[in-house]
């Protein structure tokens, strides 16, 4: 698989509460969680970006909460990856789980704002367009490649479990 | 081993894990509450699922914007509802229904040695029992309550050693800020954090809840305590027979081990919007603030609203400060009433709120407006978290939210 796209940037530290705000949870659908991603701290995130943009952010994206909601919301507005310095577990879980791609690249501070940014998650690599830079990012553990094959984890269980109910 | 990874390997088949491996564990118990469980269901049901694993392993608590705030929610909580009808899962209707982390232990469907997971990251709580307790989303529940089992990496663990006396007004909640201080909001990331030293041996229960329940403010995978005396007393009271209290070895590998003295430990206040900017309580004197709220997940237990009263006794909250207390469980509003606590607060002038996490996170029964500054027991400060994106949460322990109330502005509970 292969995105590209433009980059929106943020800081350290982005929690759930700043990705979909919990006044807006009383809902679980993707259209509705995706109109409000981001607004805490970027009001009409959704409005302006393109679909197949891409967040980079800095260490512990996606803290506070396990609302699955806060990867929906993201995946819903059309955002193709987020590449963060780290991520807080819970949100990283949620991620592979429902297939939004995250890859975790310690050099993220070298992307600004507006990159474009190509990722090849077969070859392991994100192309820095804007500035010539390539750089190649830890692919996941097999045992996660194994549930990214199944396409997700609900499709794995279900191979797995379900025929034998 | 450790604590952490003796219970994943009870839990995984295996004669040991170590740090870093993935396993698949069989869980003891599968939370959800009315915002996490509606996802899990849909999974659920996309997948085809028949039936549940264990129905009895099961627990829906519908806490978060219960009594129903506005019709969607009703919506969502009618989901569960049905579900726990159709397929005969726990759950725990209004009336009945509290705070989950504060529910489930009371309940007696927490114990040492426990696997438990919760689509809801506060599930860290019953580390205080002895359990190995983790949040996740939605899907890996859904999964979960199909399989009985989740995919876990066995983290490495982080011990934290507390000595030294507690000075007066410190407890649980004032260690845990601190910790989270010094270690940053990642400072534990991916890891399990263990607390020990005398300090946690002589710190009762309800203390040990909020210490655990914060874990995940500092990204930690789970928190947990060995289970002692103080715990084998509280087991008893709430009716849990077990067989053995487990503990970590004498040689269990440790990624740090990291030593704090209380005694140098002052009442804890975090400032917005991070729960590890937290200082000395007289740093941030003289803070205006609007509202109060006293209760949640974190400090809502019987024990917090004593702390609250015996500082609100006999005096009246600040004419322009609102004063909200949510005892976090039917059976903690019930003891505080039995005890007065209720009369104190309402002579006081502070409004009851049922068990609900409602404010903590914005949802309802308190949410505050542009540029207001609530001082709360809760456990998140972030932008927006109890309302309007240009609002302001401060964390602190019930002594220092209630004489706040009274004084309207943070401060130390000797100042009332």
């Amino acid at each position: 698989m292969k995105v590209k796209g433009n980059v929106w940037k943020f800081g350290d530290n982005i929690n759930t509460d700043d990705i979909i705000a919990a006044r807006y949870l009383n809902t679980t659908d993707e259209k509705q969680l995706a109109s409000h991603c981001m607004e805490t701290i970027m009001p009409d995130f959704s409005k302006k970006i393109k679909k197949g943009d891409i967040i980079v952010a800095g260490g512990n994206f996606g803290c506070g909460s396990s609302r699955e909601h806060a990867p929906v919301s993201i995946k819903g507005c059309g955002i193709s990856a987020v590449v963060a310095k780290s991520f807080a577990r819970i949100f990283l879980r949620n991620s592979i789980n429902i297939g939004l791609p995250v890859i975790e690249l310690p050099e993220a501070d070298e992307i600004e704002e507006g990159d474009e940014l190509e990722i090849d998650f077969e070859e392991g690599t994100i192309k820095n367009n804007s500035k010539g830079k390539t750089y190649e990012f830890n692919r996941y553990p097999e045992f996660l490649q194994e549930i990214i094959r199944n396409g997700g984890l609900m499709k794995w269980v279900k191979a797995r479990y379900i025929k034998s109910q | 081993m450790t604590i952490t990874e003796k219970i994943i390997a009870r839990h995984s088949g295996k004669e040991s894990v170590i740090p870093g491996e993935f396993v698949e564990a069989s869980v003891d118990l599968v939370l959800a509450n009315d915002i996490t469980a509606p996802l899990a269901i849909e999974e659920f049901e996309k997948a085809g699922a028949k039936e549940v694993f264990d129905p009895e392993k099961i627990v829906f608590v519908p806490d978060h914007f219960t009594p129903c705030k506005d019709i969607q929610s009703a919506e969502l909580v009618k989901r569960l509802r049905e579900f726990a009808r159709k397929y005969k899962v726990r759950f725990y209707e209004i009336g009945k229904v509290g705070i989950e982390h504060a529910l489930l232990p009371e309940e007696g469907l927490t114990r040492p040695g426990d696997f438990i997971v919760g689509a809801d990251s506060h599930t860290c709580t019953y580390g205080a029992v002895g359990a190995f307790s983790t949040g996740m989303g939605s899907t890996d529940i859904a999964s979960a309550m199909i399989t009985g089992k989740v995919w876990i990496k066995v983290p490495a663990s982080i011990k934290f050693v507390y000595k030294g006396k507690r000075n007066k007004y410190v407890g649980g909640k004032d260690l845990i800020l601190y910790t989270i201080g010094k270690i940053g909001v990642d400072g534990a990331n991916y890891r399990s954090m263990e607390f020990t030293g005398e300090t946690i041996r002589n710190l009762p229960m309800d203390d040990r809840f909020t210490i655990c329940n914060m874990a995940i403010e500092a990204g930690a995978k789970n928190g947990i305590i060995e289970p002692d005396d103080i715990t084998a007393m509280y087991l008893e009271e709430v009716g849990v027979s077990f067989e053995s209290l487990i503990r970590s070895d004498e040689d269990a590998y440790y990624e740090e081990v990291i030593e704090i003295d209380v005694s140098d430990i002052m009442p804890q206040v975090s400032a917005p919007h991070l729960p590890s900017n937290s200082k000395n309580v007289d740093e941030y004197a003289d803070v205006k603030i609007d509202q109060v709220v006293i209760g949640s997940c974190t400090n809502g237990r019987i024990s917090d609203l004593r702390r609250a009263a015996s500082i609100m006794n006999g005096h009246t909250i600040h004419p322009e400060v609102r004063c909200i207390i949510i005892p976090a469980t039917q059976r903690i509003y019930q003891q505080a009433l039995k005890e007065g606590l209720i009369d104190v607060f309402l002579t006081a002038g502070c409004v009851i709120s049922p068990p609900t996490c409602g404010p903590c996170l914005g949802g309802h029964m308190g949410v505050i407006g542009k540029g207001e500054v609530a001082i709360a027991t809760t456990n998140r400060n972030f932008i927006g978290r109890m309302g309007h994106p240009e609002s302001y949460v401060y964390l602190s322990n019930p002594e220092v939210a209630a004489a706040s109330a009274i004084k309207g502005k943070i401060c130390h509970p000797d100042e009332v």
